[in-house]
This record gives structure tokens, C-alpha cells and sequence, in this order.
């Protein structure tokens, strides 16, 4: 067997992918400016590399769209040293034939007093109620990256169909578990915050979980389905995960 | 052991160096502004230097100690005062059981780091006492400091409950006792007017020429719009060579990061894990505390330095701390 076939296809040119410094104790790997499932198997498959590899002064990653950073120790090693090193490992680095990936359902109760923007939503895309339920709950969705709050997950794969602007205010609090749409992005509040999206509905399952570990239910790389369910439903699951 | 918080001041929290490890999961880090202060508070007292300590911001509070302890402050000079006599900083001081620590007007700098022999008796939430003030967690109940908590000491090393031991016994009518070694207030470098040294952002070449040369040769405001989690800055415009989107990435301390109307936010202990602005600049790691301890009001410039230069900079605190750090311990045994 040759060599190339044993390591399996090399993913990368040199020319693919960037390095730069984050400052004097974190280094990013680039591999594009895009929002793309093409391009994010690049970040996929070296995180899977780090799933049995470790670096030397590696302290942790944060995998993003088309990033991946890594904090480490300057004390243990250097900027230059470390960026040879990864790109020794990028360049052998495998494929990952398919994005493999758990699927992950949340439940969620739709419209009423769990999603007082949904009728908003339906207007302003001249549709139904019930039809944006069915465009939110169809597709899988995948979870590119976890930001902005503990277990909140950038998901890739909402129809434009069922768009929407932000809120002009912002709502003060936004409650825990829900379901929102901002432009094309759709998201789940996994803490109480201020924020701007649309609200169409709420999940009784709990996102961040701050006494396990890891302590969130979703990480990057998992695929989303919401399934819908009525609010008798959301309130028996609900007891349960207390 | 216990102290009562009989004022809560502006805004006390328990901090330790931060939540490290779940960057990945959204868990922001947190942990103590000035992580010098607090390292060098920790070692004054025996303690290991992640422990967690009080972060106590410019008004501070008013704590009742109800058994007698040994103490540390670092950091800024909040005219500390324990029954009326004023607190030397930068070195371990015995408290008798019953004395009130006060704290007075800010004389220098911003946030002081009180840490207590033994370390505050919280639990570990993600690997961290540090509070996480937005998710409610961690430190004192995942809240600042109100009057009438009660916080719980844990024990202190053997050899520190001796010492304390010795100066309880020693029959001194005076309030408290510093015993002899000090140290630490030479490294942070603190100034009023600083030069942050910052090395080149991911997207400064995103940035016009005249933006480029004015960020390092005209000076910055720290404006009222900053706390934990950043500060808002007043100055140039920073302008961008033409409209560009930069999709969500990691961000970190000291992460200089310019939103479309061009004025900077640096990014402090509770900054989120990721964001979407332009970052100009990162701040080297060995000013963060010279930041940590400026008010709103304070002019900063930026000086840029190479990733080499910062990391040289980097080892070379980490040499001074470890020396510290032997210097105390040889004066234990």
C-alpha cells in the first residue's frame, strides 16, 4: 500500500490555510472567511486529531466557523515553535470522509407565551404560524461553534424563508431555553440575558449544566433537530429536568 | 474562621486566575482583572497562588474579622484602614480576632486583592472559585459581596497557622502585626499615563494607513462605558479600508477589537469566548495588570511589539514571580 494511502488523503495545501498570533499566548489557525460545511471540515478534522493528540503548553482550544485557536503557555514554549509543529500536523492532516456528528433533538414548545414573536415572524415572511413551525423544525442543523454564552449554539442550516430582522429594542431578559431567529441565524438561550432576537418558541431541556462536565448539552460538531411539542408536553418534560 | 461583611462596597467579588478549560463550551474565564496582585497577594500569605481572593473595585467595603487571620493586600491603594490604622500593602499582616478592615478614597490605581491565609471556603464550580456574575455562579453564591454575608476561611498551612499562632500570643495590643517579609509592588509596573505595549491583530490590515499610525501615535480615553468584561476607549477613529465582515472567532484578554463607528473596546476578565469585530491588536500579556488598575478617565498609548519581544517579556515576569516566590518560602523554614 503507498504511503498517501495509509495517512489518507492529506486535506490541506499550505496555501489553504493560515497562522497568526492571538496575542502572545494564543495562535489561530485560519482556513477561510467563509460560513461554509466545506470549509468547516477543516476545523472538524483537527479537532478530531486532537481527540487522541495533545501539544506541549496546550492549555485549550476554541474550534469557531473557520478558526481554530489555541491558548497555550509562552513559559513552556514559543510562538515559533509551535506554529512549525502545527504545520507539520496540517499538512498529514486526514479528512474526515463525513462530518461525524451526534444528533442532538430539543424539544420545543412553539408560539404562545413561549414564543411571542412568532406571529411577527409568520408576517413578515407571508406565512402561517403553524408553516414556520414546520420550516424551523425540518431541517438538521449544525452546530458550527459555542459563543456568546455558556452552550449557546451558532447553527448553520435555517431556511431563508423564515428570516427575520432583529428586534428593534432589545428585550431586557430574555427567559432560559428560548428559541429565537436573528436574519438567518436560529439559536437557543441557554442563561437569561438582554437580547434582540425574535422569539418563537421555548425548550424545557436545559443547555448549559454547569455541574457536569462537559456542562453543556450541545458542543461543536453535533447536529440539531427541534421537534415540536405542545405546552402540556414542555411542562411534564420540563419537571422531569428539573 | 469567618469574616462578616458589614459593607458590601462598589463591587467585591471572590476571584481566583480564572475558568480555563471550557472556553470551547462558552464558559467565559473570569478571574481576577489584575491576575499579578492577586498572584503575589496569594504567596504573601502562604498560599498558593491560584487561590481565590476578594477583588475589591475602588469604594471598597467593610469587613468584620471574626477570628483572627493573617492578610495580604496588593494592587491599588484603596486607603485600607483596620481599626483606624492604616493597612501596609504589599505584605502579610496579622489581624486580631474582632478588628474591622475599612477601605477609604482610591489613592492609586483601581482594584485591590485581599487574600486571607488558608484561602475562602467556596466551592469549585467548573474547576474555578472565580464568580461568574452573568450566569450566577461560582464564588459567593455567583454574586458580588452584600452586607451581612458571612465567608467561611479554610485552614491554613501548618506553618502559617505557627506564625499566626505566635503573633496571637505575642500579647500586642496593636490591632495588627506585619511580619517581616514584603514584596511584589516593583513588578506590575503600574503607571498613570502607561504605554500598552500590543502586538499586530488579526485584522489590523484591514485598517487604513492614517488609522494605523494614529492608533500607536495619538493617545486613548478610558471612558465611563467599562468594566469587567471591557474597556470602551475614546480617541482616533480607527477606520477600516473598506466595509469587511469577519465571521465569529476566539477572543481574549487584552483582545483590542474595533466595532464599524471605530472607537476600540479592549477586552478584559469577562469577555465572551468569541466575537465578530475587527481585532486590531493584543494587548502582551505583562500590561494586562497596568490596564487592570486604570479608572475611566485614564489616558493610554500603544506601543506595538513583536509576538518575540511579548513572550520575552512574558518569561521574564514569570522568572521574577518564581523568585519571589522561593524568597518567601526560604524565609518560612
Amino acid at each position: 500500500m503507498p504511503d498517501s494511502a495509509k495517512k489518507g488523503k492529506a486535506l490541506h495545501d499550505p496555501a489553504s490555510f493560515q497562522i497568526f498570533p492571538l496575542g502572545d499566548a494564543a495562535i489561530v489557525i485560519k482556513f477561510g472567511d467563509t460560513i461554509d460545511r466545506e470549509l468547516h471540515r477543516s476545523v472538524r478534522a483537527l479537532e478530531n486529531y486532537f481527540v487522541d493528540h495533545s501539544l506541549h503548553g496546550m492549555i485549550e482550544r476554541v474550534p469557531a466557523y473557520a478558526t481554530v485557536t489555541i491558548y497555550y503557555d509562552p513559559a513552556q514554549r514559543s510562538y515559533h515553535d509551535l506554529e512549525q509543529e502545527l504545520r507539520k500536523i496540517l499538512a498529514e492532516l486526514a479528512d474526515v470522509p463525513e462530518l461525524d456528528s451526534r444528533i442532538v433533538e430539543i424539544p420545543v414548545s412553539y408560539g404562545g407565551e413561549f414564543g411571542p414573536d412568532l406571529e411577527f415572524v409568520a408576517q413578515h415572511n407571508s406565512l402561517k404560524t403553524d408553516e414556520v413551525v414546520q420550516i424551523h423544525s425540518a431541517p438538521d442543523y449544525l452546530v458550527y461553534m459555542i459563543g456568546f454564552a455558556p452552550g449557546f449554539p451558532y447553527l448553520g442550516g435555517m431556511s431563508q424563508r423564515i428570516a427575520a430582522p432583529r428586534r428593534d429594542s432589545p428585550r431586557l431578559k430574555i427567559p432560559v431555553g428560548s428559541v429565537g431567529i436573528a436574519g438567518t441565524q436560529t439559536g437557543v438561550y441557554p442563561i437569561e440575558t438582554p437580547g434582540g432576537w425574535q422569539l418563537i418558541g421555548r425548550t424545557p431541556i436545559k443547555l448549559f449544566r454547569p455541574r457536569e462536565i462537559p456542562p453543556t448539552l450541545l458542543k461543536a460538531g453535533d447536529i440539531v433537530r427541534f421537534r415540536p411539542i405542545s405546552s402540556e408536553e414542555f411542562t411534564s418534560l420540563r419537571a422531569c429536568s428539573q | 474562621m469567618s469574616i462578616r461583611v458589614i459593607r458590601p462596597g462598589l463591587l467585591t467579588t471572590i476571584q481566583d486566575l480564572g475558568r480555563y478549560g471550557l472556553q470551547q463550551f462558552g464558559v467565559i474565564v473570569s478571574g481576577a482583572m489584575d491576575p499579578l496582585a492577586l498572584r503575589i497577594s496569594n504567596l504573601l500569605v502562604g498560599n498558593e497562588q491560584n487561590e481565590a481572593v476578594l477583588e475589591v473595585t475602588l469604594s471598597g467595603p467593610g469587613l468584620l474579622f471574626e477570628h483572627e487571620a493573617l492578610i495580604a493586600i496588593t494592587g491599588a491603594d484603596l486607603s485600607a484602614v483596620i481599626d483606624s490604622h492604616a493597612v501596609p500593602l504589599w505584605r502579610p499582616i496579622w489581624v486580631r480576632q474582632g478588628s474591622l478592615l475599612e477601605f477609604g478614597s482610591p489613592v492609586r490605581g483601581c482594584r485591590a486583592y485581599l487574600s486571607v491565609a488558608g484561602g475562602f471556603d467556596v466551592p469549585l464550580v467548573m474547576h474555578s472559585r472565580s464568580t461568574y456574575l452573568r450566569a450566577g455562579l461560582g464564588g459567593f453564591d455567583g454574586r458580588s459581596l452584600q452586607a451581612g454575608d458571612v465567608l467561611n476561611l479554610r485552614s491554613a498551612s501548618p506553618f502559617v497557622s505557627q506564625q499566626i499562632k505566635r503573633m496571637s500570643e505575642s500579647g500586642s495590643e496593636y490591632p495588627l502585626i506585619a511580619p517581616g517579609w514584603f514584596g511584589g509592588s516593583d513588578l506590575a509596573e503600574y503607571a498613570d499615563d502607561p504605554t500598552i505595549r500590543v502586538i499586530s491583530g488579526g485584522q489590523y490590515d484591514w485598517f487604513n494607513e492614517e488609522s494605523r499610525e494614529a492608533f500607536v501615535s495619538e493617545p486613548f480615553r478610558i471612558t465611563k462605558q467599562s468594566d469587567r468584561m471591557g474597556y470602551r476607549l475614546a480617541g482616533p477613529t480607527m477606520r477600516f479600508i473598506q466595509p469587511r465582515d469577519l465571521i465569529s472567532e476566539a477572543v481574549t484578554v487584552g483582545t483590542v477589537q474595533v466595532p464599524p463607528e471605530g472607537q476600540p473596546i479592549i477586552l478584559m476578565a469577562d469577555r465572551p469566548t468569541t466575537g465578530g469585530y475587527a481585532k486590531i491588536a493584543q494587548v502582551a500579556t505583562v500590561d494586562i495588570p497596568v490596564l487592570a488598575q486604570l479608572k475611566p478617565g485614564a489616558r493610554i498609548r500603544f506601543r506595538t511589539v513583536s509576538v518575540e519581544e511579548a513572550q520575552e517579556l512574558y518569561r521574564s515576569r514569570e522568572s521574577m514571580i518564581r523568585r519571589l516566590r522561593c524568597g518567601i518560602a526560604q524565609m518560612n523554614t
